[in-house]
């Protein structure tokens, strides 16, 4: 394994020796996600020949693995022991890695009840666009020792540095678990999910759907027994069988429920969760009880970003999944100049020859 | 040494007269401490065996004389340190020579509370319990808890990441703050994330959380706010033996249980706190555990028995609940006062903060043990056990010569011996001045490099908290000489 180390810290100096652009991939199950690779970007650079759970002790509720590990290896292995990855990470269309699933950042259903991908980084090892390799974090609960680049690096899209391994927190597999469905309409729903999400509540994840007759609301209830049966009981509604409710959450988190099959633009916003219903064009489903929407609509870059803007306390649109055309245009909310020259300036500190996914996130860097 | 450094630092020139004409431009006569008598008080914060007067102590009272103090600063290159209210332990907010003191103290106004989106904006100094406080008629809190929550402002407690007893199931203050806005050395406005999640670009939420003041200056936050549990209750467990109560935490979390809190003190901690508080704790245990559940009363009532019965297989020779919210409130005060109780018993002392992981515990109990007698130091022990992280509180006594460099080799001994366990020098306290030169044990030349560059992005003349967390290269290179490093 560590001649893959050595090899890679070689390919990274070559770049760099060479004036090369190198393009990190894992399982490539969020390829679409992102801008697209420069033409320039010739070269990939894979990571799943550095595969394998290097250390998992259940009672440290810590898992430590290779970037190139199947995000599923790693699943089965935490199920096994009865605990779970809380930020939920989208496995796509599969064969999703555990150094992509960092570098995206993203985070599936559990994310408002449990935090993002970033939340559980504990430690990570990269080789910097230098081709050096460094160690950030570890692999305990508390590290406060100089800058947390672990966490910085999860949702910088490989732009900072080649992850090669990873430490995570893991927890518990919840007691008990059951979906409930509800009849509301877009305006109620969200009403109702802020002021759940202000009580003591074991609500796991929520979504809401246009479902003809008004919209439907669903909701995952997890924890002990007792709260479960108690919030069963407070919120009423329909309660889904065990297996139908598992795909659900399943499909909504790999975006294989039919909302998602429809158009090719998909717009991803993630906005104050008491946001009300948006005045824009196309179709919705909301998650993380009214903090991210979903809109399939073929709306153009400046509309969604000023429709952000305007909503303000810092609501962000994201091109989400669009033709190559459209995602090379820009696909993140832009950043304003202070904040845009920061980016640069880090992105220079980690990878001075710009040989890391460059143009990946923004155009700029 | 460190009075040849303070030498050293005296012989600099100070703030000029035409930066303190300069700074009087900006701000009210009674925002500007010139005076020794008044700066005094900002000479060392919670790390008190390290002091530095001030040249100069700037409270401005609005963002923009803030802002307008700090492009000063950056034009006439003045180290600014930032100063929240000085209860940090680790020297974050000691003061640079030739510098200035920063002070957030006017900054108390919480600007907004939103019972429905769940947070809180809040300026840099208003105080931790302060947000709890505000929250409470809408039944939530502000989460992370540190034992100074009392005093200590959320711009400090995010400079420093701040912890408490609460983190293993609410986060520290990374996992709860969502938005901020920071100036720049410069001067210059950044605003990141807010009440939407996941803002867009590099999480410059997690760099600036815990960066100890040195890359940017917190106007003001937005915090999450946490529904209030319905209930809490807290288990006491006596062990005879340290290993059986390092067994019983592995076993708890093993169980699949997080508790809302898992505390460990041995038996130099709660003499000195009974004596203090008269919590009720078991002075004849070697080892005590609080373990807290919250939730709904099922669910408390669910997890207490689990726990109950884990505590007992693991060889408690006692374990009590809490009969009711006073009692409760009692076990805990013991905990939150360990710090004073051990205050009132030595002159001195230096409290470690070094995370392992859970597995060790028990070793390192056993080594500090050992660390004491080699070094003929008291040391009393509380621990938040739910995660690795150590407060070791070494008792010395500085007035004896010799005292406090053994007490500084017998902390230098327990943050090396964490790095080797697999942890970490600091786990919520920081680097500060204290513990720069451990740095050098955890991390490679390569890595520090890129601290420095990441510093270097932020406040490119090195003017903002100077001197902290990363150490030059030549204090590496003579800590390399000297001792075991990465």
């Amino acid at each position: 394994m560590s001649d893959c180390l050595g090899e890679w810290c070689e390919r990274i100096r070559e770049a760099v020796a060479r004036g090369h652009q190198l393009a990190i991939v894992g399982g490539a199950s969020k390829d679409f996600y992102g801008r697209p690779w420069s033409e320039a970007c010739s070269a990939r650079l894979s990571t799943l020949a550095h595969s394998g759970i290097v250390d998992y002790e259940p009672s440290e509720l810590s898992l430590t693995a290779r970037a190139g590990t199947p995000l599923a290896e790693i699943e089965a292995a935490l199920a096994s022991q009865g605990q779970m990855l809380a930020f939920e990470p989208p496995h796509f269309a599969g064969g999703a890695t555990l150094g992509g699933a960092i570098a995206a950042g993203l985070s599936g259903p559990r994310r408002a009840a449990a935090g993002a991908a970033r939340d559980f980084v504990l430690g990570a090892k990269i080789i910097d666009g230098r081709g050096q390799p460094l160690a950030f974090g570890g692999r305990v609960m508390k590290n406060v020792a100089g800058y947390d680049v672990s966490r910085l690096l999860a949702g910088s899209l490989g732009t900072l540095g080649l992850i090669t391994e990873v430490s995570l927190k893991v927890l518990p597999l919840p007691a008990a678990s059951l979906s409930l469905r509800l009849a509301a309409s877009q305006g109620r729903a969200l009403e109702l999910m802020n002021d759940w999400a202000g009580r003591a509540l074991p609500i796991t994840a929520s979504a809401w759907e246009d479902a003809g007759e008004g919209g439907a609301l669903t909701l995952r209830l997890a924890g002990s027994r007792a709260a479960v049966r108690a919030a069963q009981r407070e919120l009423g509604g329909e309660t889904l069988e065990l297996e139908q409710a598992g795909a659900y959450w399943r499909h909504l988190r790999d975006q294989r429920a039919p909302f998602f099959d429809a158009a090719p633009t998909l717009w991803r916003l993630s906005l104050d969760s008491t946001t009300p219903p948006l005045d824009l064009p196309g179709t919705t489903l909301i998650e993380w009880g009214g903090a991210l929407r979903w809109l399939r609509a073929d709306a153009d870059h400046k509309t969604m970003h000023a429709a952000m803007m305007a909503i303000g306390k810092g609501a962000h649109a994201t091109l989400f999944c669009a033709s190559l055309e459209a995602r090379a245009a820009g696909v993140f909310q832009p950043l304003g100049s202070p904040l845009l020259a920061l980016h640069r300036e880090l992105k220079r500190r980690f990878d001075p020859a710009g040989v890391l996914n460059p143009g990946r996130m923004y155009a700029e860097f | 040494m460190m009075d040849a450094e303070r030498k050293a630092d005296s012989r600099q020139a100070g703030v000029s007269a035409a930066a303190i004409a300069a700074l009087s431009a900006i701000l009210p006569r009674r925002c500007l401490l010139a005076a020794a008598e008044e700066r005094r008080p900002y000479e060392c914060d919670g790390l008190t065996a390290f002091r530095q007067l001030p040249d100069l102590v700037l409270l401005p009272e609005t963002e923009a004389q803030l802002i307008a103090v700090l492009k000063l600063c950056h034009q006439l290159k003045l180290p600014v340190v930032a100063r929240g209210a000085g209860t940090g332990l680790s020297g974050g907010a000691t003061p640079v020579a030739a510098g200035v003191v920063l002070s957030l103290a006017k900054f108390m106004t919480i600007l907004e509370i939103d019972p429905l989106a769940r947070t809180a904006r809040v300026q840099p100094g208003v105080r931790n319990l302060a947000i709890s406080e505000a929250a409470a008629p809408y039944g939530l809190y502000y989460a992370p808890d540190p034992s100074s929550q009392i005093a200590c402002t959320i711009g400090g407690n995010i400079a420093e990441n701040a912890g408490g007893v609460h983190c293993l199931k609410y986060g520290l203050t990374v996992h709860n703050v969502i938005g901020l806005r920071v100036a720049t050395m410069a001067g210059e406005v950044l605003e990141i994330g807010g009440a939407a999640l996941d803002a867009p670009g590099y999480d410059l939420l997690a760099l600036l959380i815990g960066s100890e003041g040195m890359l940017g200056v917190v106007l003001e936050a937005t915090v999450k706010l946490t529904p209030k549990p319905l209930l809490a209750r807290v288990l006491m467990a006596s062990f005879a033996e340290v290993a059986q109560a390092g067994r019983a935490v592995a076993a708890i979390i093993g169980a699949g249980i997080i508790p809302a809190g898992l505390e460990m003190m041995d038996r130099a901690a709660t003499a000195a706190v009974e004596a203090f508080v008269h919590a009720g704790y078991d002075l004849e245990a070697e080892t005590i555990l609080l373990a807290e559940s919250d939730g709904t009363p099922e669910e408390v009532g669910d997890e207490i028995e689990a726990m109950r019965k884990v505590l007992e297989d693991s060889g408690a020779s006692e374990v009590r609940v809490s009969r009711d919210e006073a009692e409760r409130l009692k076990f805990w005060a013991g905990r939150k006062a360990a710090f004073p109780a051990v205050g009132r018993i030595t002159p001195d002392y230096i409290c470690m903060d070094g995370t392992i992981p859970r597995k060790h515990i028990a070793a390192m109990l056993t080594r500090i043990q050992e660390f004491s007698r080699e070094f003929g130091l008291r040391c009393a022990n509380v621990f938040h056990a739910g995660d690795g992280n150590l407060h070791p509180l070494i008792m010395f006594d500085a007035s004896q010569p010799g005292e406090l460099e053994r007490a500084t080799a017998f902390g230098t001994r327990i943050l090396e011996l964490s790095v080797e366990m697999g942890g970490t020098i600091t786990g919520e306290h920081g680097v500060g001045i204290e513990k720069v030169q451990q740095m050098c044990a955890q991390f490679s030349a390569t890595e520090l490099e890129l601290f420095r560059g990441i510093k270097s992005a932020f406040d490119p003349f090195a003017l903002l908290n100077p001197g902290k967390v990363v150490p030059t290269p030549r204090r590496c290179s003579e800590y390399r000489l000297t001792g075991s490093a990465k």
